[in-house]
Protein backbone atom coordinates (compact mmCIF):
# COMPACT_ATOMS: atom_id res chain seq x y z
CA UNK A 1 0.00 0.00 0.00
CA UNK A 2 1.59 3.15 -0.95
CA UNK A 3 1.40 6.45 1.64
CA UNK A 4 -0.65 9.42 1.48
CA UNK A 5 1.39 12.47 -0.20
CA UNK A 6 -0.35 14.10 2.64
CA UNK A 7 1.70 12.00 5.27
CA UNK A 8 5.11 13.35 3.29
CA UNK A 9 3.26 16.98 3.75
CA UNK A 10 2.31 16.46 7.43
CA UNK A 11 6.09 15.36 8.59
CA UNK A 12 7.96 18.37 6.69
CA UNK A 13 5.23 20.13 8.94
CA UNK A 14 5.50 18.71 11.99
CA UNK A 15 9.74 18.58 11.49
CA UNK A 16 9.48 22.17 10.80
CA UNK A 17 7.65 22.96 14.10
CA UNK A 18 10.09 21.60 16.05
CA UNK A 19 13.26 23.69 13.72
CA UNK A 20 11.35 26.56 14.72
CA UNK A 21 11.18 25.88 18.38
CA UNK A 22 15.13 25.74 18.64
CA UNK A 23 15.59 28.43 16.01
CA UNK A 24 13.40 30.72 17.96
CA UNK A 25 14.81 29.84 21.12
CA UNK A 26 18.05 31.10 20.26
CA UNK A 27 16.87 34.34 18.64
CA UNK A 28 17.83 36.97 20.86
CA UNK A 29 15.50 38.66 23.26
CA UNK A 30 16.87 42.22 22.01
CA UNK A 31 15.90 41.27 17.99
CA UNK A 32 12.27 40.14 19.14
CA UNK A 33 10.76 43.35 17.37
CA UNK A 34 12.25 42.35 13.98
CA UNK A 35 11.94 38.73 14.40
CA UNK A 36 8.07 39.40 14.33
CA UNK A 37 8.17 41.99 11.94
CA UNK A 38 10.73 39.52 9.08
CA UNK A 39 8.01 36.43 10.63
CA UNK A 40 5.07 38.28 9.05
CA UNK A 41 7.43 38.55 5.82
CA UNK A 42 8.10 35.78 5.54
CA UNK A 43 4.72 33.90 6.37
CA UNK A 44 3.45 36.27 3.28
CA UNK A 45 4.85 33.82 0.91
CA UNK A 46 1.30 32.79 0.64
CA UNK A 47 1.49 34.99 -2.06
CA UNK A 48 2.11 31.62 -4.13
CA UNK A 49 -1.27 30.80 -3.59
CA UNK A 50 -2.74 34.35 -4.56
CA UNK A 51 -0.58 34.32 -7.93
CA UNK A 52 -2.19 31.06 -8.69
CA UNK A 53 -5.78 32.45 -7.89
CA UNK A 54 -4.79 35.32 -10.02
CA UNK A 55 -3.84 33.56 -13.07
CA UNK A 56 -6.34 31.04 -13.34
CA UNK A 57 -8.35 33.20 -15.37
CA UNK A 58 -9.26 32.25 -18.55
CA UNK A 59 -7.62 35.45 -21.12
CA UNK A 60 -11.17 36.70 -21.88
CA UNK A 61 -11.82 37.21 -18.22
CA UNK A 62 -9.12 37.85 -16.55
CA UNK A 63 -11.49 39.43 -13.49
CA UNK A 64 -13.61 36.49 -12.54
CA UNK A 65 -14.76 35.76 -8.83
CA UNK A 66 -12.00 33.62 -7.98
CA UNK A 67 -9.02 35.63 -10.00
CA UNK A 68 -10.15 38.68 -8.37
CA UNK A 69 -9.94 37.96 -4.48
CA UNK A 70 -6.32 36.24 -5.98
CA UNK A 71 -5.48 39.63 -7.13
CA UNK A 72 -6.54 41.41 -3.77
CA UNK A 73 -4.23 38.91 -1.87
CA UNK A 74 -1.53 39.72 -4.27
CA UNK A 75 -1.46 43.36 -3.07
CA UNK A 76 -2.21 42.43 0.38
CA UNK A 77 0.65 40.37 0.65
CA UNK A 78 2.70 42.10 -1.49
CA UNK A 79 2.24 45.17 1.55
CA UNK A 80 3.59 42.92 3.95
CA UNK A 81 6.54 41.30 1.68
CA UNK A 82 7.77 44.87 1.12
CA UNK A 83 6.92 46.06 4.37
CA UNK A 84 8.05 43.45 6.55
CA UNK A 85 11.47 43.27 4.67
CA UNK A 86 12.03 46.88 4.81
CA UNK A 87 11.30 47.73 8.19
CA UNK A 88 13.00 44.77 9.50
CA UNK A 89 16.42 45.96 7.25
CA UNK A 90 16.01 49.29 8.49
CA UNK A 91 15.74 48.17 12.49
CA UNK A 92 18.46 46.44 11.74
CA UNK A 93 20.74 48.35 10.49
CA UNK A 94 20.21 50.63 13.86
CA UNK A 95 21.72 48.06 15.83
CA UNK A 96 25.30 49.18 16.38
CA UNK A 97 28.03 47.85 18.75
CA UNK A 98 29.73 50.76 21.21
CA UNK A 99 32.18 52.62 19.22
CA UNK A 100 35.97 51.67 20.93
CA UNK A 101 36.78 54.39 22.89
CA UNK A 102 40.01 55.76 21.43
CA UNK B 1 7.14 25.68 -17.90
CA UNK B 2 8.77 24.21 -14.70
CA UNK B 3 8.12 20.25 -13.97
CA UNK B 4 6.39 19.91 -10.77
CA UNK B 5 9.43 18.12 -9.20
CA UNK B 6 11.76 20.62 -9.79
CA UNK B 7 9.17 23.78 -8.64
CA UNK B 8 8.65 21.63 -5.72
CA UNK B 9 12.87 21.37 -4.74
CA UNK B 10 12.92 25.31 -5.57
CA UNK B 11 10.27 25.96 -3.18
CA UNK B 12 11.84 23.77 -0.39
CA UNK B 13 15.19 26.07 -1.09
CA UNK B 14 13.11 29.19 0.16
CA UNK B 15 11.79 27.15 2.88
CA UNK B 16 15.21 26.92 4.03
CA UNK B 17 16.22 30.45 3.35
CA UNK B 18 13.01 31.39 5.39
CA UNK B 19 14.69 29.37 8.28
CA UNK B 20 18.28 30.93 8.16
CA UNK B 21 16.56 34.32 8.39
CA UNK B 22 15.01 33.57 11.83
CA UNK B 23 18.91 31.86 12.54
CA UNK B 24 20.33 34.93 11.44
CA UNK B 25 18.27 37.35 14.33
CA UNK B 26 20.38 34.91 16.98
CA UNK B 27 22.99 37.80 17.16
CA UNK B 28 22.70 41.79 15.69
CA UNK B 29 26.44 41.40 13.57
CA UNK B 30 24.62 37.84 11.53
CA UNK B 31 21.06 39.80 11.53
CA UNK B 32 20.97 41.64 8.32
CA UNK B 33 22.76 38.53 6.60
CA UNK B 34 19.51 36.46 7.40
CA UNK B 35 16.84 39.18 6.37
CA UNK B 36 19.11 39.16 3.12
CA UNK B 37 18.55 35.28 2.93
CA UNK B 38 14.75 36.01 3.46
CA UNK B 39 14.32 38.33 0.88
CA UNK B 40 16.47 35.57 -1.36
CA UNK B 41 13.81 32.57 -0.18
CA UNK B 42 11.01 35.22 -1.28
CA UNK B 43 12.19 35.94 -4.75
CA UNK B 44 12.61 32.19 -5.49
CA UNK B 45 9.03 31.03 -4.29
CA UNK B 46 7.47 34.33 -6.72
CA UNK B 47 9.46 33.61 -9.14
CA UNK B 48 9.30 29.61 -9.36
CA UNK B 49 5.39 30.01 -9.21
CA UNK B 50 4.93 32.39 -12.41
CA UNK B 51 7.73 29.53 -13.93
CA UNK B 52 5.51 26.80 -13.08
CA UNK B 53 2.49 28.05 -14.25
CA UNK B 54 3.87 29.56 -17.12
CA UNK B 55 1.07 31.96 -18.19
CA UNK B 56 2.37 34.91 -19.25
CA UNK B 57 -0.84 36.53 -20.58
CA UNK B 58 -2.49 39.60 -19.81
CA UNK B 59 -3.35 37.93 -16.50
CA UNK B 60 0.64 37.97 -15.39
CA UNK B 61 0.60 41.74 -16.30
CA UNK B 62 -2.47 42.68 -14.13
CA UNK B 63 -0.91 40.05 -11.29
CA UNK B 64 2.90 42.41 -12.33
CA UNK B 65 0.49 45.39 -11.57
CA UNK B 66 -1.37 43.90 -8.31
CA UNK B 67 2.29 42.96 -6.99
CA UNK B 68 3.62 46.05 -7.90
CA UNK B 69 0.68 48.53 -6.15
CA UNK B 70 0.92 46.50 -2.88
CA UNK B 71 4.69 46.76 -2.72
CA UNK B 72 4.73 50.41 -3.38
CA UNK B 73 2.45 50.78 -0.73
CA UNK B 74 4.20 48.38 1.64
CA UNK B 75 7.93 50.18 0.97
CA UNK B 76 6.62 53.85 1.63
CA UNK B 77 4.72 52.62 4.85
CA UNK B 78 8.07 50.65 6.02
CA UNK B 79 10.02 54.13 5.46
CA UNK B 80 7.58 56.22 6.88
CA UNK B 81 6.71 54.27 10.10
CA UNK B 82 8.25 56.04 13.38
CA UNK B 83 9.94 52.91 15.29
CA UNK B 84 7.43 54.23 18.38
CA UNK B 85 4.88 53.03 16.27
CA UNK B 86 5.86 49.06 15.50
CA UNK B 87 3.47 47.76 17.80
CA UNK B 88 0.84 49.10 15.51
CA UNK B 89 2.37 48.67 12.40
CA UNK B 90 2.93 44.49 13.41
CA UNK B 91 -0.48 44.44 14.28
CA UNK B 92 -1.65 46.17 11.13
CA UNK B 93 0.82 43.35 8.87
CA UNK B 94 -0.84 40.00 11.01
CA UNK B 95 -4.06 41.91 9.83
CA UNK B 96 -3.19 41.74 6.11
CA UNK B 97 -1.58 37.82 6.36
CA UNK B 98 -5.11 36.81 7.79
CA UNK B 99 -7.22 38.84 5.15
CA UNK B 100 -4.62 37.29 2.08
CA UNK B 101 -5.33 33.97 3.68
CA UNK B 102 -8.59 34.23 3.68
CA UNK B 103 -9.14 35.72 -0.08
CA UNK B 104 -6.62 32.76 -1.11
CA UNK B 105 -9.34 30.22 0.96
CA UNK B 106 -11.96 32.09 -1.17
CA UNK B 107 -10.45 31.76 -4.36
CA UNK B 108 -9.50 28.22 -4.14
CA UNK B 109 -13.16 27.67 -3.05
CA UNK B 110 -14.46 29.33 -6.03
CA UNK B 111 -12.30 28.10 -8.59
CA UNK B 112 -10.71 24.43 -7.40
CA UNK B 113 -9.76 23.49 -10.79
CA UNK B 114 -6.85 26.52 -10.43
CA UNK B 115 -5.28 24.19 -7.36
CA UNK B 116 -6.10 20.87 -8.92
CA UNK B 117 -8.40 20.30 -6.03
CA UNK B 118 -11.20 19.00 -7.57
CA UNK B 119 -13.99 20.58 -9.17
CA UNK B 120 -16.74 23.58 -7.22
CA UNK B 121 -19.30 21.07 -5.33
CA UNK B 122 -17.25 18.34 -5.27
CA UNK B 123 -13.87 19.24 -3.90
CA UNK B 124 -11.54 16.96 -2.35
CA UNK B 125 -12.47 15.74 1.26
CA UNK B 126 -8.72 16.46 3.18
CA UNK B 127 -8.17 19.56 0.31
CA UNK B 128 -12.01 21.14 1.71
CA UNK B 129 -10.76 20.40 5.85
CA UNK B 130 -7.11 22.52 5.12
CA UNK B 131 -9.18 25.49 3.12
CA UNK B 132 -11.46 25.15 6.20
CA UNK B 133 -9.08 25.41 8.46
CA UNK B 134 -6.82 28.15 6.41
CA UNK B 135 -9.58 30.62 6.17
CA UNK B 136 -11.38 30.34 9.56
CA UNK B 137 -7.44 30.84 11.71
CA UNK B 138 -6.69 33.83 9.02
CA UNK B 139 -10.18 35.40 9.50
CA UNK B 140 -9.54 34.98 13.43
CA UNK B 141 -5.82 36.43 12.72
CA UNK B 142 -7.71 39.40 10.72
CA UNK B 143 -10.20 40.61 12.91
CA UNK B 144 -8.47 40.18 16.06
CA UNK B 145 -5.48 41.93 14.59
CA UNK B 146 -7.69 44.90 13.92
CA UNK B 147 -8.71 45.20 17.65
CA UNK B 148 -5.06 45.04 18.53
CA UNK B 149 -4.43 47.53 16.13
CA UNK B 150 -6.67 49.70 17.04
CA UNK B 151 -6.46 49.38 20.69
CA UNK B 152 -2.51 49.74 20.00
CA UNK B 153 -3.34 53.14 17.68
CA UNK B 154 -5.07 54.81 20.71
CA UNK B 155 -8.52 55.12 18.42
CA UNK B 156 -10.47 52.59 20.57
CA UNK B 157 -9.27 52.48 24.44
CA UNK B 158 -6.99 50.06 25.98
CA UNK B 159 -9.16 49.31 28.37
CA UNK B 160 -10.49 45.93 28.32
CA UNK B 161 -14.29 45.31 27.49
CA UNK B 162 -15.99 42.84 29.46
CA UNK B 163 -19.31 41.93 29.19
CA UNK B 164 -21.91 39.19 31.08
CA UNK B 165 -21.92 35.58 29.34
CA UNK B 166 -18.89 36.64 27.21
CA UNK B 167 -17.03 33.43 28.05
CA UNK B 168 -20.14 30.85 27.35
CA UNK B 169 -20.68 32.70 24.15
CA UNK B 170 -17.12 32.67 23.06
CA UNK B 171 -17.21 29.09 23.76
CA UNK B 172 -20.30 28.28 22.01
CA UNK B 173 -18.77 30.43 19.13
CA UNK B 174 -15.96 28.17 18.96
CA UNK B 175 -17.92 25.07 18.99
CA UNK B 176 -20.05 25.94 16.08
CA UNK B 177 -16.89 26.77 13.98
CA UNK B 178 -16.28 23.08 14.38
CA UNK B 179 -19.57 22.54 14.04
CA UNK B 180 -19.88 24.07 10.41
CA UNK B 181 -16.50 22.91 9.00
CA UNK B 182 -17.75 19.31 9.85
CA UNK B 183 -21.03 20.41 8.15
CA UNK B 184 -19.12 22.47 5.31
CA UNK B 185 -16.96 19.22 4.67
CA UNK B 186 -20.12 16.60 4.54
CA UNK B 187 -22.22 18.96 2.13
CA UNK B 188 -19.67 21.16 0.42
CA UNK B 189 -22.18 24.03 0.96
CA UNK B 190 -21.18 27.05 -0.07
CA UNK B 191 -23.08 29.02 2.04
CA UNK B 192 -21.93 27.10 4.49
CA UNK B 193 -18.81 28.43 3.54
CA UNK B 194 -19.60 32.36 3.71
CA UNK B 195 -20.90 31.44 7.32
CA UNK B 196 -18.13 30.11 8.61
CA UNK B 197 -16.09 32.79 8.03
CA UNK B 198 -18.22 35.59 9.24
CA UNK B 199 -18.40 33.70 12.43
CA UNK B 200 -14.34 33.45 12.16
CA UNK B 201 -14.16 37.24 11.85
CA UNK B 202 -16.66 37.73 14.90
CA UNK B 203 -14.63 35.05 17.22
CA UNK B 204 -11.52 36.87 16.18
CA UNK B 205 -13.07 40.60 17.72
CA UNK B 206 -14.85 39.09 20.38
CA UNK B 207 -11.62 37.11 21.72
CA UNK B 208 -9.15 40.55 21.57
CA UNK B 209 -11.58 42.85 22.70
CA UNK B 210 -11.56 41.72 26.61
CA UNK B 211 -7.84 41.92 27.07
CA UNK B 212 -6.17 45.06 28.25
CA UNK B 213 -3.75 47.40 26.80
CA UNK B 214 -0.51 46.38 28.36
CA UNK B 215 -1.29 42.83 27.48
CA UNK B 216 -1.04 43.57 24.09
CA UNK B 217 2.88 41.87 23.97
CA UNK B 218 0.73 38.42 24.10
CA UNK B 219 -1.61 39.32 22.22
CA UNK B 220 0.34 40.55 19.26
CA UNK B 221 2.53 37.73 19.38
CA UNK B 222 -0.14 35.49 19.59
CA UNK B 223 -1.67 36.81 16.52
CA UNK B 224 1.76 36.40 15.19
CA UNK B 225 1.34 32.55 15.73
CA UNK B 226 -2.27 32.92 14.04
CA UNK B 227 -0.63 34.13 10.80
CA UNK B 228 1.37 31.26 11.00
CA UNK B 229 -0.58 28.39 11.40
CA UNK B 230 -3.42 30.10 9.23
CA UNK B 231 -0.09 30.24 6.31
CA UNK B 232 0.67 26.30 7.08
CA UNK B 233 -3.43 25.01 6.40
CA UNK B 234 -3.26 27.45 3.06
CA UNK B 235 0.11 25.15 2.39
CA UNK B 236 -1.49 22.39 3.10
CA UNK B 237 -4.30 23.16 0.71
CA UNK B 238 -2.06 24.07 -1.96
CA UNK B 239 0.47 21.10 -1.50
CA UNK B 240 3.03 24.00 -1.31
CA UNK B 241 6.22 22.94 1.13
CA UNK B 242 7.80 26.65 1.40
CA UNK B 243 4.05 27.94 2.09
CA UNK B 244 4.18 24.92 4.75
CA UNK B 245 7.77 25.46 6.12
CA UNK B 246 7.17 28.93 7.11
CA UNK B 247 3.64 28.53 8.65
CA UNK B 248 5.42 26.34 10.95
CA UNK B 249 8.39 28.32 11.91
CA UNK B 250 6.05 31.41 12.06
CA UNK B 251 3.48 29.39 14.20
CA UNK B 252 6.04 28.20 16.54
CA UNK B 253 7.48 31.73 16.76
CA UNK B 254 4.74 33.38 17.91
CA UNK B 255 3.61 30.91 20.34
CA UNK B 256 7.45 30.74 21.76
CA UNK B 257 7.06 34.36 22.02
CA UNK B 258 3.99 34.46 23.76
CA UNK B 259 5.02 31.97 26.31
CA UNK B 260 8.10 34.73 27.08
CA UNK B 261 5.86 37.58 27.78
CA UNK B 262 3.42 35.36 29.60
CA UNK B 263 6.58 34.11 32.06
CA UNK B 264 7.50 37.87 32.28
CA UNK B 265 4.20 38.63 33.90
CA UNK B 266 3.91 35.41 35.93
CA UNK B 267 0.23 34.61 34.31
CA UNK B 268 -0.38 31.84 32.49
CA UNK B 269 -1.66 32.14 28.86
CA UNK B 270 -5.35 31.48 29.56
CA UNK B 271 -5.57 34.11 31.79
CA UNK B 272 -4.16 36.79 29.53
CA UNK B 273 -6.42 35.48 26.79
CA UNK B 274 -9.60 34.97 29.25
CA UNK B 275 -8.96 39.35 29.87
CA UNK B 276 -10.33 41.50 31.78
CA UNK B 277 -6.78 41.99 33.90
CA UNK B 278 -6.42 45.22 35.45
CA UNK B 279 -10.02 46.17 35.49
CA UNK B 280 -11.38 44.64 38.78
CA UNK B 281 -8.17 45.71 41.22
CA UNK B 282 -8.50 49.27 40.66
CA UNK B 283 -10.94 49.99 43.05
CA UNK B 284 -9.64 47.71 46.08
CA UNK B 285 -6.72 49.72 45.62
CA UNK B 286 -8.13 53.30 46.02
CA UNK B 287 -10.04 52.55 48.97
CA UNK B 288 -6.30 51.89 51.43
CA UNK B 289 -4.75 55.11 49.46
CA UNK B 290 -4.08 56.79 52.90
CA UNK B 291 -1.67 59.92 52.43
CA UNK B 292 1.89 58.50 52.85
CA UNK B 293 4.93 60.93 52.11
CA UNK B 294 6.68 60.81 49.35
CA UNK B 295 9.97 63.33 48.08
CA UNK B 296 9.43 64.55 45.27
CA UNK B 297 12.46 66.71 43.25
CA UNK B 298 13.40 68.71 40.06
CA UNK B 299 15.70 68.02 37.32
CA UNK B 300 18.66 70.12 39.21
CA UNK B 301 18.17 67.60 42.40
CA UNK B 302 18.60 64.97 39.74
CA UNK B 303 21.10 65.92 37.93
CA UNK B 304 23.16 66.37 41.49
CA UNK B 305 22.36 62.81 42.66
CA UNK B 306 23.97 61.80 39.25
CA UNK B 307 26.77 63.66 39.10
CA UNK B 308 27.91 62.18 42.43
CA UNK B 309 27.18 58.73 41.55
CA UNK B 310 29.50 56.20 39.70
CA UNK B 311 26.88 53.99 38.04
CA UNK B 312 24.08 54.57 37.03
CA UNK B 313 20.94 51.63 35.56
CA UNK B 314 18.50 53.20 33.23
CA UNK B 315 15.18 51.26 33.39
CA UNK B 316 12.67 52.81 30.43
CA UNK B 317 9.23 51.39 29.96
CA UNK B 318 6.51 51.76 27.74
CA UNK B 319 6.30 55.77 28.95
CA UNK B 320 9.22 56.27 27.77
CA UNK B 321 7.89 55.02 23.83
CA UNK B 322 4.73 57.45 24.87
CA UNK B 323 6.68 60.36 25.79
CA UNK B 324 9.45 59.93 22.30
CA UNK B 325 11.86 60.02 25.03
CA UNK B 326 14.70 57.69 23.95
CA UNK B 327 16.95 60.30 22.07
CA UNK B 328 16.66 62.60 25.01
CA UNK B 329 17.58 59.96 27.55
CA UNK B 330 20.28 59.14 25.02
CA UNK B 331 21.89 62.81 25.44
CA UNK B 332 21.75 62.42 28.63
CA UNK B 333 23.41 59.39 28.96
CA UNK B 334 26.20 60.60 26.57
CA UNK B 335 26.80 63.39 29.37
CA UNK B 336 26.86 61.00 32.41
CA UNK B 337 29.16 58.79 30.45
CA UNK B 338 31.63 62.35 29.91
CA UNK B 339 31.74 62.66 33.98
CA UNK B 340 33.20 58.85 33.91
CA UNK B 341 29.71 57.42 35.11
CA UNK B 342 28.67 53.78 34.00
CA UNK B 343 26.08 53.36 32.43
CA UNK B 344 23.40 50.55 31.34
CA UNK B 345 19.96 49.67 30.38
CA UNK B 346 18.14 47.12 31.78
CA UNK B 347 14.70 45.97 30.19
CA UNK B 348 11.78 43.99 31.15
CA UNK B 349 10.83 41.13 29.34
CA UNK B 350 6.98 42.81 28.67
CA UNK B 351 8.46 46.37 29.33
CA UNK B 352 6.75 48.28 25.84
CA UNK B 353 3.75 46.87 23.80
CA UNK B 354 5.55 44.28 22.12
CA UNK B 355 8.51 41.84 22.81
CA UNK B 356 11.79 43.60 22.47
CA UNK B 357 9.83 46.92 22.02
CA UNK B 358 12.12 49.00 24.07
CA UNK B 359 15.48 47.55 22.60
CA UNK B 360 14.50 48.94 19.17
CA UNK B 361 13.80 52.44 20.26
CA UNK B 362 17.27 52.37 22.20
CA UNK B 363 18.20 51.00 18.45
CA UNK B 364 17.30 53.97 17.35
CA UNK B 365 18.21 56.29 20.14
CA UNK B 366 22.00 55.12 19.03
CA UNK B 367 22.51 53.18 21.77
CA UNK B 368 25.06 50.36 21.35
CA UNK B 369 23.10 47.37 21.91
CA UNK B 370 25.67 46.20 24.36
CA UNK B 371 24.74 48.48 27.01
CA UNK B 372 21.49 47.01 27.32
CA UNK B 373 20.67 44.11 29.60
CA UNK B 374 17.90 42.12 29.87
CA UNK B 375 16.22 41.18 33.59
CA UNK B 376 18.42 38.09 34.03
CA UNK B 377 21.73 39.68 33.38
CA UNK B 378 21.06 42.79 35.22
CA UNK B 379 19.32 41.87 37.83
CA UNK B 380 22.09 41.45 40.26
CA UNK B 381 23.69 44.76 39.56
CA UNK B 382 21.27 46.94 41.24
CA UNK B 383 22.55 46.13 44.96
CA UNK B 384 25.95 48.02 43.67
CA UNK B 385 24.49 50.84 41.19
CA UNK B 386 24.40 54.10 42.57
CA UNK B 387 21.71 55.79 40.61
CA UNK B 388 18.83 53.45 39.21
CA UNK B 389 16.70 56.22 36.79
CA UNK B 390 13.30 54.48 36.03
CA UNK B 391 11.92 56.43 33.07
CA UNK B 392 8.04 55.47 32.19
CA UNK B 393 8.19 52.21 33.84
CA UNK B 394 6.04 50.97 36.78
CA UNK B 395 4.82 47.28 37.58
CA UNK B 396 7.78 46.03 36.70
CA UNK B 397 10.05 47.55 39.45
CA UNK B 398 6.93 46.95 42.25
CA UNK B 399 8.94 45.23 45.18
CA UNK B 400 5.31 44.00 45.87
CA UNK B 401 5.38 41.49 43.43
CA UNK B 402 8.66 39.55 45.82
CA UNK B 403 6.94 39.98 48.96
CA UNK B 404 2.58 40.49 49.00
CA UNK B 405 0.95 37.20 48.02
CA UNK B 406 -1.85 38.80 47.84
CA UNK B 407 -0.90 41.08 45.17
CA UNK B 408 -2.44 40.41 41.64
CA UNK B 409 1.45 40.82 40.11
CA UNK B 410 2.93 38.57 43.23
CA UNK B 411 5.55 36.42 41.68
CA UNK B 412 5.87 38.48 38.66
CA UNK B 413 9.43 38.45 38.05
CA UNK B 414 10.71 42.34 38.69
CA UNK B 415 13.88 44.72 38.29
CA UNK B 416 14.68 44.92 41.71
CA UNK B 417 15.40 48.90 41.20
CA UNK B 418 14.80 48.84 45.25
CA UNK B 419 18.51 47.84 46.23
CA UNK B 420 19.81 50.84 44.59
CA UNK B 421 21.43 53.79 47.15
CA UNK B 422 18.63 56.14 45.28
CA UNK B 423 15.89 55.64 43.04
CA UNK B 424 14.99 58.48 40.53
CA UNK B 425 11.43 57.66 39.22
CA UNK B 426 10.41 60.24 36.62
CA UNK B 427 6.18 60.15 35.89
CA UNK B 428 3.71 61.94 35.45
CA UNK B 429 1.54 61.50 37.98
CA UNK B 430 1.65 59.04 41.34
CA UNK B 431 -1.66 56.79 39.87
CA UNK B 432 -1.17 53.38 39.49
CA UNK B 433 0.73 51.64 36.81
CA UNK B 434 -1.30 48.67 34.39
CA UNK B 435 -2.15 46.15 37.19
CA UNK B 436 -3.61 49.04 39.32
CA UNK B 437 -1.57 48.46 42.25
CA UNK B 438 0.13 51.31 44.15
CA UNK B 439 3.82 50.71 43.79
CA UNK B 440 5.52 50.66 46.94
CA UNK B 441 9.26 52.07 45.57
CA UNK B 442 7.65 55.61 45.39
CA UNK B 443 7.26 56.09 49.39
CA UNK B 444 10.64 54.31 49.89
CA UNK B 445 13.34 56.92 51.68
CA UNK B 446 15.56 56.84 49.19
CA UNK B 447 13.07 57.72 46.24
CA UNK B 448 12.93 60.74 44.67
CA UNK B 449 10.10 61.39 42.65
CA UNK B 450 10.05 63.62 39.45
CA UNK B 451 6.92 65.00 38.47
CA UNK B 452 7.17 66.20 34.71
CA UNK B 453 7.18 64.31 30.68
CA UNK B 454 9.72 62.16 30.22
CA UNK B 455 10.61 63.85 27.45
CA UNK B 456 11.26 67.00 28.95
CA UNK B 457 12.51 65.85 32.11
CA UNK B 458 15.56 64.06 30.81
CA UNK B 459 16.03 66.98 28.84
CA UNK B 460 16.28 69.55 31.79
CA UNK B 461 18.61 66.96 33.57
CA UNK B 462 20.51 67.16 30.71
CA UNK B 463 21.03 70.88 31.36
CA UNK B 464 21.58 70.84 34.82
CA UNK B 465 24.48 68.07 34.22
Amino acid sequence: MEIDPFIFRLSIFILSIFIGYYVVWSVTPSLHTPLMSVTNAISSVIIVGAIIAGLAGNPDSVFNISSTFGFLAISLAAINIFGGFLVTQRMLAMYKKKKKEK
Amino acid sequence: MLSANLSAIFYLISGVLFILALRGLSSPETSRQGNFFGILGMIIAITVTFLSIGNFSIGFVVVLIFLLIGGLIGAFIAYKIPMTAMPELVAGFHSLVGLAAVFVAIAAFLNPEAFNLGSPGNIKLGSLIEMSIGAAVGAITFSGSIIAFLKLQGIMSGSPITFKGQHPLNALILISIIVLTYLLCSTQSSNLFWILLTVSFLIGFLLIIPIGGADMPVVISMLNSYSGWAAAGIGFTLENTALIITGALVGSSGAILSYIMCKGMNRSFFNVILGGFGATEQSSSSQNKEQKPVKSGNADDAAFLMKNASSVIIVPGYGMAVAQAQHALREMVDTLKKNDINVSYAIHPVAGRMPGHMNVLLAEANVPYDEVFELEEINNDFANADVAFVIGANDVTNPVAKTDPQSPIYGMPVLDVEKCKSVLFVKRSLSPGYAGIDNDLFYKENTLMLFADAKKMTEDITKNL
